[in-house]
């Protein structure tokens, strides 16, 4: 049986898994108690649901239970690594280096850096969306703080190098900083292995609840500080004031055991349904999967149909839920900053999809989709005076279009 | 952001999508916006010898408000004499469709897809070709 929409936006935000609220429901009544509250038992079961939350999620990233820092979620725990460390850091240097296709909660972090005084440099991407690592190494100076790339980019699901890059700021004695909102939960994701010294996750990305996340911070090996930007009564260690949103933190900590738990099975299913997806998808003439196939998060695809528009393709597809790099709506009229960052052309920008799946996602939904797009990409198509062009071989290049 | 029933009803149903043969004396084809704008109309009128449009085709690379203003058009279009075809204005597009702010770009360039398809006519049956609005994206 099939629900209308089909959800296929798993990459903006997934379902609460029902074992993760059943997890969370006694700590919104019965033990509500404040995780801070020392001197009765509400306090004490609270801390000890928080307590037991963060070896969950340590189990799920290698790390200790010490080293987890509780935020409101990816965004407030990327402001928290950047902005933290650049002030922590400010007597070894004002240098941070990250790429084009960050998140804009690391792009606008990093923005506000240089309005204060800091400096930026913004690699660049590949075709697949990969930075160079020759690059990067060229770029640290000796005013370089952090690198700070993304694990896992949330459009085009592309994986970055995390080790390679890790060495190399090893190598350089410069902290590595990594948002891996869209990773965790997904595939396997190492503290220790992969080098790193920060990290940004959130609970919504991996069937767990909105509104928490969490910042890994390093204790040893080196012990990494971050200047609090939230002052008040000293949780987190210091780094982060503000009373624990103790059924939040059950629910990401929940979240963690089921990914450790279902990530083989998962995977396996996941990448199975996504793989024919997008092979059915590719039989459509002229259409193109953006970013690297061979790097790439399991549950994802980017592809553009070229010569119908995205906004247009999505409203042909209304019984699924998906989302288009091409930003119609806005008033700059631009597309994707991530897709042109790959080197893709306005029109092709416009021209994408992406398909986001989930644990939930059904073979049948698959089916659907497939089916759904094809027709609604003819349908447009029949409508595009583009598609007509290129069908009797005109150069759209050619085309003296009007000024915009 | 939910469309208009309006929008909604001409993107499913769209009218008039199709080609006239641009080789025609009596056919005026206007193409407007840019593929890297995200939006291209082309809108084409064929025209009797007492000055009445007979028959109006579109066809459009856009999102479903582009479709639906370029679809409406046609439809306003048909039957009128060209002099009266230039009286059509965005506003009114943007009225009969129920268009939010940020989709009146769409109205303009179907506004502007008309002109250019007029002024293809006249210039191909020796009229002076009329000021073309500036664009207004």
């Amino acid at each position: 049986m099939l629900t209308f929409p089909i959800y296929l936006d798993n990459n903006a935000t997934t379902p609460l898994d029902p074992r993760v609220l059943e997890a969370m429901m006694p700590y919104f009544t019965g033990k509500f108690g404040n995780a801070a509250s020392r001197n009765h038992a509400f306090g004490w079961h609270a801390e000890e649901a928080v307590d037991y939350a963060r070896e969950q999620i340590a189990s799920l990233i290698n790390c200790s239970p010490k080293e987890i820092i509780f935020t409101s979620g990816a965004t407030e725990s990327d402001n928290l690594a950047i902005k933290g460390v650049f002030e922590m850091y400010a007597s070894k240097g004002n240098h941070i280096i990250t790429a084009t296709t960050e998140h804009k909660a690391v792009l606008d972090t990093c923005k506000h850096i240089e309005k204060i005084g800091g400096k930026v440099t913004y690699l660049p991407v590949n075709a697949e969306g990969l930075i160079d690592l020759k690059q990067l190494e060229e770029s640290i100076t000796d005013k370089t703080i952090l690198i700070s790339i993304m694990y896992g980019n949330n459009e085009v699901g592309v994986i970055q190098p995390i080790r390679e890059i890790s060495a190399i700021a090893k190598k350089r004695g410069v902290l590595f900083f990594t948002d891996a909102t869209q990773a965790v939960g997904k595939i396997p994701v190492d503290v220790e292995a992969d080098g790193i010294d920060l990290m940004a996750f959130s609970g919504h990305k991996m069937y767990g609840p909105k509104g928490v996340g969490a910042l890994y911070v390093r204790r040893k090996n080196p012990r990494v500080k971050v200047t609090a930007q939230m002052d008040g009564g000293g949780h987190e260690r210091g780094m982060r004031s503000g009373t624990l949103n103790v059924p939040g933190i059950v629910g990401l900590g929940k979240a963690c055991e089921i990914a450790k738990q279902d990530m083989e099975k998962d995977t396996a299913r996941l990448s199975a349904m996504r793989d024919r997806l997008e092979k059915e998808l590719l039989t459509i003439e002229e259409s193109y999967v953006n970013g690297s196939r061979e790097h790439r998060l399991p549950h994802v695809t980017n592809i553009s149909f070229k010569y119908v528009e995205g906004e247009g393709l999505m409203m042909g597809v209304k019984d699924i839920a998906v989302s288009s790099g091409s930003a119609c709506t806005s008033a700059s009229l631009e597309p994707s900053y991530v897709l042109k960052a790959l080197g893709l052309s306005d029109d092709l920008a416009h021209s994408s999809l992406r398909f986001g799946l989930s644990r939930f996602t059904t073979e049948e939904e698959i089916d659907y989709a497939i089916n759904h797009t094809k027709e609604a990409v003819a349908k447009l198509r029949e409508m595009s005076p583009l598609w007509e062009m290129f069908k009797e071989g005109i150069d759209l290049n050619s085309i003296e279009w009007a000024d915009h | 952001m939910a469309y208009s029933d309006k929008v909604i009803d001409h993107y499913n149903n769209p009218r008039n999508v199709g080609t006239l043969d641009k080789a025609k004396n009596n056919v005026g084809t206007g193409l407007v916006g840019a593929p890297e704008c995200g939006d291209v109309m082309r809108l084409q009128i064929e025209v009797d010898e007492n000055q009445i449009i007979t028959d109006a085709k579109f066809k459009t690379f856009g999102c479903g408000s582009a479709i639906a203003s370029s679809s409406l058009a046609t439809e306003w279009l048909k039957g009128k004499s060209v002099d009266e075809a230039l009286s059509i204005d965005n506003m009114d597009i943007v009225e009969e469709l129920a268009l939010p702010p940020v989709k009146i770009h769409c109205s303009v360039l179907a506004e502007d897809a008309i002109k250019s398809a007029i002024n293809d006519y006249r210039v191909k049956n020796g009229l002076p070709a009329l000021e073309m609005p500036k664009s207004h994206h």
